[in-house]
């Protein structure tokens, strides 16, 4: 189920054309807290794209967020997001 | 209860104090380990701030999401404008950016 779901975000994300995409599925570290029993899953996202050049943080966080609207809440409970500019990422 | 109530009270949430914290549990009892790293910034930085807890108000639950265009918990707000989630609270925590912010709307010390 992990491996459909690690795919599945992915695929989503490919709206925001990223040319770095490291997705982490850390569930296992919040098994048995209220919010893993809803079934949704705890990741990590590190993306680098183009498109949040010229976008705070808060903006680029919410590009993501509507990226994987469709996936919010019941197969995403949580996300931590960095998310860069490709010249930010060569640092 | 309608959905414009609903935003009423979350305007009259934001409007109660400049640092507010909607958040899964309390500070005492934080229900989520993201809220609870977003509690441990604000105080650390010293600040004040209001907190609701949206499990005690569905309804808010659902509504503050489209409010704010922003779809999970913790949402952190200044003077009545979303600054982020815990991503970006730590963030500026670490930066320093958070405390001078919250220095400036006068919720430290």
């Amino acid at each position: 189920m992990s491996a459909a779901r690690l795919k599945a975000i992915s695929e989503h994300l490919q709206a925001l054309a990223p040319s770095v995409l490291e997705l982490t599925d850390e569930s296992h570290l919040h098994a048995g807290h209220a919010g893993a029993a809803s079934g949704g899953g705890h990741f990590r996202l590190l993306i680098v794209s183009e498109q949040f050049r010229g976008l705070a943080v808060l903006a680029r966080h919410r590009r993501v967020y509507e990226s994987l609207a469709a996936m919010i809440p019941q197969e995403i409970h949580a996300l931590s997001i960095e998310a860069l500019t490709p010249e930010q990422a060569q640092r | 209860m309608s959905q414009t109530d609903t935003i009423e009270r979350i305007k009259t949430h934001l409007a109660a104090a400049p640092v507010v914290l909607f958040m899964k549990g309390t500070p005492d009892f934080p229900q989520c380990g993201f809220s609870a790293q977003t509690v441990a910034a604000l105080k650390q930085c010293g600040a004040q701030f209001a907190h609701i807890n949206i499990f005690e108000d569905p309804e808010l639950r659902e509504a503050i999401k489209g409010y704010s265009n922003w779809p999970t918990f913790p949402q952190l707000y200044v003077n009545g404008e979303l600054i982020g989630g815990c991503d970006i609270a730590l963030q500026m925590f670490h930066s320093g950016e958070l405390k001078t912010l919250l220095g400036e709307v006068g919720a430290v010390g």
